[in-house]
């Protein structure tokens, strides 16, 4: 896997993301995921380069960029695949899904398959525990799968088949999604599912059973 | 007491984050009303109102904006804290999901009255559909003239911008929150000052949580004697409870505080199937278990701060009978362990020990002493260490020993696995459907 | 050559009462609680607190209890305020246990490997876990490893199990240096101190991060396993290297110098000094003379008892008949100095002495006559760190006297200070510590002086260097005058100041005293037993006349002490003159090009032999006794009263106490004083398409001989490269990281070009930095033409 080379159009969206902030250097994070999103990887030239663009010791960015576990200090595969095996998820199921990709992959946590299509993750508690058990893929969510659920979600994905996120859009690469996280808009918001049920569950029962919120005088 | 959705009331209109649909339901009403007012006038009708944090300690939200000097030629800012990464909770990111734009409001009325032209939300990095939705909200705000320059003719001026994370728990304390979005490594800073003096570039901050300030706009609709006729003198008004574990029905239900956990059960329709309540956490896992028979305390701060425990983020996280809560204490610790910032000694080193001897625990070789030394090792830690993360990590154990200290002693000679088969917790059945 | 203290009486209104472990205590406003016990006494125990470094309370080691406050707080963060009810560990249970636990937590993934450990016996982990720490450990888990040690720099070793992560270093590196090079990387438990890959820790300061590193995890690659703690004797002596007048620690183990380090001195270096002065001793092990030595009739050098050697000098001398003239360095002690100008006027009867070694002018003889001889105090460290502007007029604080530079870095950490510099292009130095570079080419700074418009009330630090252009020191002086600006002249070598006070120079004698003025002669005749007329009137030639005066005959023999040829203007002048004198004594420590050439080598005591006082750029005095005794090493001083006896002179200056005392009896000039230069500008020189203008420095860490035998050290001197702005290169047709042939009629350097934001037709190279030689190779100085081509590849 060769890591692509920092360009001087990628210079001028890290400048892009630096003239955001009153301080430059509060782009760091943005401009870490940028490099993540064109290297698969946060490699010493990405640190380096981020240094330059924001005056900073190549020290000074590592520090920052090892400290953050969404940051990898390896090439990734093309997907990422996280597994929330934080206590809620883990029990109701989180552990039986790792277990399951690790087996069906061959590889454990940090590790990428050897055809550079998936890196996995033990990933902690992603605010999604009223859909747990959670993976994720590419950061987009998969909610309350099961082993069957993930095994033909790996199927697909190593078909290069359609995979909608139960929140998210459809899947496509983790050089994706931290493109976004960079903060360059894909204008994708739109095509996430609707509110599922456990977003639902209270306002229904709430209809079903007639209850709301005081009137007031405002119009809500 | 009873459901009452508002922050929630829409979500069921199939464009609910579209600005169109926010505005059906009168959104952005608020902002032109507060726009019409002093910005000290709407930093009261926020302290009448009662609201406090729903970050989790509860303060006081009007008090916290009036913190903020005035008049004193500085820039001052409005952080949002958007980095949901609690154990247990799940309602800011729902939430930014589904009505993307309360937030965007109640940031612009927010920074009204702190006079804050510039506003940031932070966004924990796992989340993409939720970063989208709210750039997405933030740029049809600015379309419609609710952001930007001279909004609605007030000459007041708002830029916000959405900060992605990148996978750090500590961040969400605030401190570190703001040495994040500085670009630093996120760990937290030594207090004072406090960030309503000197926060994000040294200049007077609001950090707030994002359930918070998106129950602003309701507030100034509707007024704080609305507010306050939910809930109870010290806990005033409707909030976003995740209900999540073996229950039937999880999800979000907004109700008043003071609705008991067994009413909200009962939304959630009850345990699942053949399954008894063995033990809950009423905010995240920072805060003390409780078990079945706490399970008509009202759900306020005050009420679970009787009970020993903490309303937190108001998610609570249901297990039933099969659930060991060896294993469950011992998870914890590891994520305490994993996200510790390694700033101070107590935590970093602390959850590094406890998280060694659970382990053993958890595959029933632990010793009896051990336990001992774990509970020691907690109270090292609980109170010494830098910041709260420190204390959240000495919580799990001594709250589930309180309860289960049989279990604990079980373990030293069977495995957790032994004792719960893990089949029995999971929630698919065998053929792993 | 007295100096007033800065410290002020604190005023009363400004003490807060507040209660420690019972005891009612008075301190200033602002007091840290963990200083407010030290004073009374108490020792509250820490880690990552550091009195200089800004507080983290990161450790929890400090934890007190104060009353009202539900937890136990970090005393190092918190000041006692009015009426405050402190408990230490003395009196509260809760802050024992508290220190205790933290204790404990420290220990569970420490190696416990003292045995083996530099910091051993010396280490505040384990001597606070004597007094905090439980006797067993409780865990019994595995420890965190890491393979060890890595390496930082070539000097700096980094065991990384053996950190506490107190992050002293790093905010040292980030605070006080302003390299943050080092940083605490990974997070958690799996957080470690470390570099940038490719990046390795090469500041200037590096070796204050092992001096303040709480446990063993930090050590220096020329010390590492060398010797125990309790194996060493430690004496309090003054750096010999530059100007800045640091005071330090020699630790020394049967009669060896083993170690350097800062010595705590809140007026001068405070907790701190540079790796040059902490790493570059072992110049002491090579080439030691320690013997006589007289050059035979047949031209070979032979070994010689002292009286013999004397004798063969004395004799050559008197055969001089009155045509001696001195050499000098810039690295004498003032007391050396002091003898070499009583022995130039009485057993010489001659001015003709001068210290400086380097590029110099009759403009900066006037300079240093006029304003700086006498000038004690007038710009100290404390006026740096409170100063509003600063203007740097040829000089490079950080490269040429590392300690000013802390103190203005920690002056613009503290306050709003406007530094502006006089240079060529902004160096990292120079960006580290704010300054605004008003970009001048060498030639031009007189120019830019009058021209710039410099606050009231300035403080204007000049360096040796302006020397080299015409112009800028009487610019100076003028500039100062009309603004009501403090001026200082700031030297790079440790004793020029001090020879500047003794009158090492053609125009000035003693104490400030002009050579012609008959009473200054007079007072100083009086001292030494002469009438004034014994001491010679007119000014004595002064270092360049000197060398034309041997190529032409007016000189026959040489007295040349302390003097590095390749530190000359112009090494290949002064060889030609000592080629044409008939007879040359060299004082040195150590065998050379020079002492192999000469008549009779006199072996001197180096700084560790021998007491002696440095004066530093404020005109401060830094005596220093002595560290070793054993040798018999005499000092120049005492060599110079065996010579002056053998030539029928009473001299005195038989011991230092004696020295320093007929020093004192000098007392302050009130007389006329020397007349300030006024020197007109020339400016900068013409070029042409195919030559630049010279611009040239010495790097604190380069290849000067006092730094040889320590590669680890050298090991992190910065890269040698040239300099150019885009327009001169592109000019000359050259692109980054082309190699560039600067040139003259001398020689070349042919060196990598990188090309930075400076003032256009000029090209920078290091003095002295790899093959960047150019006092060797081009002769040349600051501001010469030279000329540029492209290398080949
Ligand atoms: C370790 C730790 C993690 C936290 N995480 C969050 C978080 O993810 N979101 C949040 O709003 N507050 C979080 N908090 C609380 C914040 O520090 C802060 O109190 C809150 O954002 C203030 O907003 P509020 O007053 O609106 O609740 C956390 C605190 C700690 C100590
Ligand atoms: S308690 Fe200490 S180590 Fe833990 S997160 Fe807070 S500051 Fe960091
Ligand atoms: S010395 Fe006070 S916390 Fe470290």
């Amino acid at each position: 896997m060769s890591i692509r080379a920092i360009t001087e159009e990628d210079i001028k969206n890290l400048e892009i993301l630096a003239a955001k902030y009153p301080e430059r250097r509060s782009a760091l994070l943005p401009m870490l995921h940028y490099v993540q999103s064109i290297q698969g990887m946060v490699s010493p030239a990405g640190i380096q380069t981020c240094a330059k663009v924001l005056d900073l010791t190549p020290a000074e960015v590592a520090a920052v960029a090892t400290f953050y576990t969404m940051f990898k200090r390896f090439p990734m595969g093309k997907h990422h695949i996280g597994v929330c095996t934080n206590t809620l998820c883990a029990l109701l199921g989180g552990d039986e899904l790792w277990k399951e990709l690790t087996d069906t992959l061959g590889i454990g946590h940090d590790e990428t398959t050897v055809e550079g299509l998936f890196t996995i993750e033990r990933i902690e508690c992603q605010a999604a525990c009223t859909v747990a058990p959670v993976v994720t893929v590419n950061w987009e969510f998969m909610d309350s799968m099961t082993p069957k659920s993930l095994r033909e979600l790996i199927e697909k994905l190593k078909l290069g088949a359609p995979v909608q996120s139960t929140r998210g859009v459809q899947i496509t690469s983790i050089s994706d999604s931290e493109r976004l996280l960079a903060g360059f808009n894909d204008g994708k918001y739109s095509d996430s599912p609707l509110a599922d049920d456990s977003m639902l569950a209270g306002l229904r029962v709430a209809k079903q059973r007639n209850m709301s919120a005081p009137a007031g005088k405002g119009v809500k | 007491m009873a459901l009452t959705p508002v922050l929630t009331a829409h979500w069921d209109d199939p464009k609910s984050f579209e600005i169109e649909s926010y505005k059906k339901y009168g959104g952005y009403v608020a902002l032109s009303n507060s726009l019409k007012m002093t910005p000290d006038e709407v930093i009261g009708i926020v302290k009448d109102s009662g609201l406090r944090g729903r970050g989790g300690a509860g303060f006081p939200t009007g008090m916290k904006w009036s913190f903020v000097p005035q008049n004193d030629g500085k820039e001052h800012y409005l952080v949002v804290n958007a980095d949901e990464s609690e154990p247990g909770a799940c309602k800011d990111i729902p939430l930014m999901l589904a009505n993307p734009h309360s937030l965007v409001e109640g940031v612009a009325i927010a920074s009204y009255a702190i006079r804050a032209s510039k506003a940031f939300i932070y966004i924990r990095g796992e989340v993409p559909h939720a970063i989208r939705r709210v750039m997405n909200a933030v740029e049809q705000a600015y379309a419609a003239g609710f952001l930007g320059k001279n909004i609605q003719g007030s000459g007041f001026n708002l830029d916000i911008v959405v900060h992605a994370g990148a996978g750090a728990y500590i961040c969400g304390e605030e401190t570190a929150l703001l040495d994040s979005l500085e670009g630093r490594r996120g760990q937290p800073r030594l207090k004072p000052p406090f960030p309503a003096v000197a926060g994000l570039y040294a200049s007077p901050t609001v950090v707030n949580n994002v359930e918070t300030l998106a129950s602003v706009p309701a507030i100034i609709l509707n007024g704080a004697d609305w507010f306050k006729s939910m809930g109870t003198e010290k806990s005033p008004g409707f909030k976003l409870f995740a209900v999540s574990g073996h229950v039937n029905r999880p999800g979000i239900f907004e109700a008043a505080l003071g609705t008991t956990m067994s009413e909200l059960l009962d939304y959630a329709g009850g345990m699942r199937k053949g399954s008894k309540l063995k033990f809950w956490i009423p905010g995240g896992s920072s805060v003390p278990m409780l078990t079945p028979e706490h399970i008509d305390i009202p759900m306020t701060y005050e009420d679970l701060s009787a009970a020993g425990t903490m309303l937190g983020t108001g998610t609570p996280m249901m297990f039933d009978h099969t659930t060991s809560v060896v294993k469950a204490v011992s998870r914890w610790l590891e994520f305490y362990k994993h996200e510790s910032c390694g700033k101070c000694t107590p935590c970093r080193e602390g959850t590094y020990w406890i998280t060694g001897i659970l382990e053993k625990f958890e595959h029933g070789k632990g010793k009896e002493e051990e336990l001992s030394v774990i509970n020691d090792v907690c109270g090292q830690i609980a109170g010494r260490s830098f910041c709260a993360l420190g204390d959240a990590a000495a919580t799990p154990f001594p709250g589930a020993m309180k309860y289960f200290a049989d279990e604990f002693r079980d373990a030293t000679r069977i495995a957790a696995d032994a004792s719960f088969p893990p089949s029995a917790t999971t929630i698919f059945d065998k053929a792993g459907v | 050559m007295t100096l007033t203290s800065d410290n002020k009486q604190t005023k009363t209104d400004n003490l807060i009462t507040a209660t420690i472990d019972g005891i009612q205590v008075q301190v200033p406003k602002g007091t840290l609680i963990i200083r407010a016990a030290e004073r009374m006494g108490t020792f509250v125990p820490r880690f990552c607190d550091h009195p200089a470094l800004a507080p983290v309370a990161a450790c929890r080691m400090c934890l007190v209890e104060i009353e009202g406050m539900p937890k136990p707080q970090p005393s190092c963060a918190i000041p006692l305020t009015e009426g405050m009810v402190v408990k230490t560990q003395m009196t509260s249970k809760v802050a024992e246990d508290a220190q205790a636990g933290v204790m404990e937590f420290l220990l569970i993934n420490h190696p416990l490997d003292c045995p083996v450990c530099d910091k051993g016996g010396e280490c505040p982990l384990q001597n606070q876990a004597m007094t905090a720490g439980r006797a067993e450990s409780r865990f019994e888990i595995e420890k965190r490893t890491f393979p060890k040690p890595i390496e930082l720099s070539t000097e700096i070793l980094l065991d990384r199990e053996r950190c506490v992560e107190c992050a002293r270093c790093t905010r040292f590196s980030e605070e006080i240096a302003g390299d943050p090079f080092i940083e605490l990387l990974e997070r958690g438990a799996k957080q470690q101190v470390g570099i940038a890959t490719d990046e390795p820790f090469n500041s200037y300061f590096s070796g204050n991060t092992v001096q303040i590193c709480p446990v063993g995890a930090l050590t220096s690659s020329s010390y590492r396993f060398r010797s125990r703690p309790f194996d060493l004797v430690s004496v309090p002596t003054t750096c010999e290297h530059c100007a800045s007048g640091c005071s330090l620690r020699t630790d020394y183990r049967r009669e060896t110098v083993m170690r350097r380090l800062a010595w705590e001195d809140p007026e001068v270096n405070e907790d701190w000094n540079c790796d040059k002065g902490r790493f570059a001793f072992t110049y002491l092990k090579t080439n030691r003379l320690t013997q006589p030595k007289v050059r035979t009739k047949d031209g070979t050098q032979v070994d010689a008892l002292w009286p013999d050697a004397i004798d063969f000098a004395a004799k050559g001398l008197k055969e001089a008949n009155g045509k001696v003239a001195v050499l000098l360095g810039g690295r004498l002690t003032m007391e050396d100095a002091y003898a070499y100008s009583k022995f130039a006027r009485l057993a010489l009867g001659t001015n003709d002495i001068d210290f400086r070694n380097r590029v110099n002018s009759a403009e900066e003889l006037d300079f240093l006559g006029n304003f700086v001889a006498g000038s004690a105090g007038s710009v100290t460290y404390a006026d740096l760190e409170k100063a509003k502007d600063v203007v740097l007029v040829n000089f490079e604080p950080e490269e040429e006297s590392p300690i000013v530079f802390l103190r203005l870095r920690k002056a613009v950490a503290k306050s709003k200070i406007n530094i502006i510099a006089i240079a060529p292009y902004l160096s990292r130095g120079l960006e580290k510590i704010n300054a605004e570079v008003v970009a001048t080419k060498p030639g031009d700074e007189a120019k830019v002086i009058r021209g710039l418009n410099i606050a009231q009330e300035s403080i204007i630090l000049v360096g040796e260097r302006a020397a080299a252009s015409p112009g800028t020191l009487s610019a100076v002086l003028e500039a100062a005058e009309k603004t009501n600006s403090k001026l200082s002249w700031i030297p790079r070598r440790a004793g020029e100041r001090g020879a500047i006070e003794v009158g090492a120079l053609p125009n000035l004698l003693p104490g400030a005293r002009p050579v012609t003025e008959t009473s200054a002669r007079s007072e100083v005749g009086a001292i030494w037993g002469v009438n004034a007329s014994d001491i010679p009137n007119k000014p004595g030639k002064n270092h360049a006349e000197i060398i034309q005066a041997a190529l032409n005959g007016e000189v026959k023999a040489l007295i040349i002490a302390g003097l590095d040829v390749l530190d000359s203007p112009d090494p290949q002048a002064l060889g030609q003159a000592i080629n044409a004198v008939d007879f040359v004594i060299t004082l040195g420590i150590q065998e050379n090009s020079l002492t192999r050439y000469a008549n009779v080598s006199l072996p001197v005591a180096p700084v560790t032999e021998k007491s002696g006082t440095f004066i530093n750029w404020e005109g401060r005095p830094r005596p220093f006794g002595r560290a070793i005794s054993s040798t018999n090493a005499l000092t120049d001083a005492r060599v110079l009263a065996m010579l002056a006896e053998s030539l029928g002179f009473e001299f005195g200056l038989q011991t230092i106490e004696e020295l320093r005392q007929e020093l004192s009896s000098f007392g302050n000039w009130t007389g006329k004083k020397i007349e300030k230069p006024v020197v007109k500008e020339v400016g900068a020189l013409e070029t042409s398409p195919s030559t630049a203008i010279l611009s040239t420095w010495n790097l604190l860490l380069d290849d000067g001989a006092l730094q040889k035998g320590e590669e680890h050290l050298a090991g992190t001197q910065r890269t040698a490269v040239a300099h150019m702005s885009e327009k001169t290169a592109a000019d000359h047709k050259l692109e980054n990281d082309d190699k560039v042939i600067i040139s003259n009629a001398r020689g070349s350097i042919t060196i990598k070009l990188e090309i930075i934001e400076m003032v256009n037709d000029v090209v920078w190279i290091p003095a002295n930095n790899h093959d960047s030689k150019v006092k060797s190779k081009l002769g040349a100085k600051e501001g010469d033409i030279v000329t540029i081509q492209r290398g080949n590849f």
